[in-house]
């Protein structure tokens, strides 16, 4: 109790100084924050992902399509429990801007392969029933005022033309993980309508969901399919759905650690500052330092106080840059949600924060306390008057 | 009856400083005894090696040789730990700055000492409300030091030194920043808590006044101790 007094009393001492440090403490916090957030949030899809579940391409590039009859084959595969398969539709809503996923799916198939997405039955019903139907996340469906009923007009980009959807229905995620701003619909629509105008990429599909039996066999099933297509026309390449997510990551590897060392960067600024701060204070203060040991207090109570008073201030800079991390990530999240649908401040983000600042805290009190520690009683007593 | 043996015993003690490359001799072959309930005033020109010799006495310094013993322990000996807890309990401290912690009142600067010594939270009030009775300044116990004058922050120290009731108070000057009036009320103190408690006080003092309240004056010149004491007229 009597350190804690004393701690809060020397950490205010120069008002300003300490205020200062702080605030330069909870941006640093703030920064490092929202930066885990964004490499988290890069992260998303891949956390989302399931072990069970497989994801078949075309083995050149995810550019070229795979035959729609590799369907059957891939089900009698020993150790497949369900296959699902699916085409990036990249279509355009009013204005490229309005970028958000847009896939044709087999419906069916894929809403029981992905229970994540969660449908009221009757909308489910209502969208398994129409060809046209289309559902959506419901931050999706929020952001355009999208309503059951609705009728919505894609561009197609791939797939030239306008295409006409209605919704209905409107999907929420079973976890915060899941990303509740994608648009899908029916492969059969997509498909019957490619028959009539590129007769040629008819009953071509983009990539294959499968779902096996148990995720300890997800390897061997993997290479099975794979093995089953070899030497024909279009070779697969299997891998979980965890693998196919993370190629999708290294293409932007280079920026996601950019954006790591520039938040280790700013933990080690902020460490900078505060160990300016410590230095100056335990310089101001070796006087009162000599007369503590005067008095008989050993050299660990010296730097119980220097390292408690180093710590209090980075912690509260901490305390104050995590209650900030919350707002700004919900208001960042506001202005760039499509590309980022799931910005979520985790747990593992702020027990992040807490090391580092408890860690600049420490760090920034090793050379103060060095000197405040070693400095002859008789030295430091000089420096008074 | 075998003779009291002194509470300070001093012998062969010289020291010097580095100062860059050079070595400044401060004390040599310094011999001294202190007898318990002794007032010695130690008097002699800046640079004259009285309050290094102070720091000695008090283990706030080392020697480079000789040997100095209070109250029979050799303290030229012990390490630095054991040194610390040693003047927690047989040394306390009069600085001419008083040298109280400013942002502890005057109650808390005076318990510092305390928390030490593994008095209970109560029994540590105690203590502190008898020293700071007797230098008379009980009810500015919350005063934070800015808010005392400089007598009465030389009385929060001078409570500070008694509260662990040691066997020795070395005093520093400790009436160098005060007024007369001031200066004058600390001696007094000193003399009754010499008197009436018998503590050995010993003082480091350029100022002759100061030194005519102590029973006896030793002087240093250029490192060297003085054959001989001389008495106060009390």
């Amino acid at each position: 109790m009597y350190l804690l007094k004393v701690l809060f009393r020397n950490a205010f001492r120069h008002k300003l100084r300490t205020s200062l440090t702080i605030l330069g403490m909870t941006i640093a916090i703030l920064a490092f924050g929202m930066l885990r957030t964004m490499i988290n949030a890069w992260y998303a899809g891949v956390e989302a992902s399931s072990a069970s579940r497989l994801v078949s391409r075309n083995a050149i590039s995810m550019i070229f399509t795979l035959p729609l009859s590799y369907k059957d084959k891939i089900r009698q595969i020993d150790g497949v429990k369900q296959v699902s398969w699916a085409n990036w539709f990249g279509g355009i809503y009013i204005d490229e801007k309005n970028f958000f996923a847009n896939f044709a799916v087999e419906p069916k198939s894929y809403l029981e392969l992905y229970p994540e997405f969660v449908l009221p039955p009757d909308q489910l019903t209502a969208f398994l029933r129409d060809r046209k139907a289309f559902v959506a996340g419901q931050k999706l469906a929020a952001k355009y005022h999208w309503k059951i009923g609705n009728t919505v007009i894609l561009r197609g980009t791939i797939f030239p033309g306008n295409w006409e959807f209605v919704m209905r229905g409107i999907y929420r995620g079973r976890d915060e993980n899941t990303d509740e701003s994608q648009f899908f619909f029916h492969w059969d629509y997509l498909n019957e309508t490619v028959k009539k105008m590129f007769p040629l990429r008819a009953d071509q599909v983009g990539f294959y969901m499968i779902g096996v039996t148990r995720p300890d066999r997800a390897a061997d099933v993997a290479l099975a399919i794979d093995r089953t297509f070899k030497n024909s026309l279009a070779e697969t390449l299997t891998e979980t759905e965890k693998a196919f997510q993370l190629s999708f990551i290294t293409m932007t590897e280079a920026i996601l650690i950019a954006i790591q060392l520039v938040s280790f960067v700013v933990i080690i600024i902020i460490m900078a500052v505060v160990a300016n701060t410590m230095s100056m204070t335990a310089r101001e203060r070796i006087g009162e330092y000599a007369i503590f040991k005067t008095l008989g207090f050993r050299g660990w109570r010296i730097a119980e106080m220097i390292f408690g008073e180093s710590i209090l201030i980075t912690m509260i800079g901490c305390l104050i840059g995590i209650i900030l991390t919350y707002p700004a990530a919900s208001f960042f999240k506001s202005l760039l949600g499509t590309y980022f649908p799931v910005f979520n401040v985790t747990e593992e983000t702020i027990y992040m924060d807490l090391a580092a600042s408890f860690l600049v805290g420490l760090i920034a009190a090793i050379v103060p306390t060095w000197r405040a520690v070693s400095i002859r009683i008789a030295d430091g007593l000089r420096r008074i008057g | 009856m075998e003779p009291k043996r002194p509470i300070v015993e001093i012998k062969e003690v010289s020291k010097s400083y580095r100062r860059g490359s050079r070595i400044v001799p401060v004390l040599m072959d310094i011999n001294l005894d202190i007898e318990e309930g002794e007032f010695l005033a130690l008097m002699g020109p800046s640079g004259s090696g009285k309050s290094t010799l102070l720091n000695l006495i008090a283990a706030l310094d080392k020697v480079d040789s000789g040997i100095i013993r209070v109250g029979g322990v050799d303290i030229t000996s012990l390490s630095e730990s054991e040194l610390a807890g040693w003047r927690a309990i047989n040394v306390g401290f009069i600085f001419q700055f008083y040298n109280l912690i400013p942002v502890l009142t005057a109650f808390e600067n005076v318990e510092l000492p305390l928390l030490l010594s593994g008095l209970s939270r109560r029994e540590r009030r105690e203590h502190v409300e008898l020293a700071l009775q007797i230098v008379n300044l009980a009810p500015r116990m919350d005063h934070y030091p800015a808010q005392l004058s400089g007598g009465e922050q030389q009385r929060v120290a001078i409570a500070r030194a008694v509260v662990t009731d040691p066997k020795i108070l070395v005093a520093d000057e400790p009436t160098g920043d005060l007024d007369r009036v001031s200066a004058e009320e600390i001696l007094a103190l000193m003399e009754r808590l010499n008197a009436e408690s018998q503590k050995t006080i010993i003082m480091v003092t350029h100022d002759p006044r100061a030194a005519k309240r102590a029973r006896s004056v030793r002087h240093l010149e250029k490192g060297y101790l003085d054959n001989v004491s001389s008495q106060s007229p009390l």
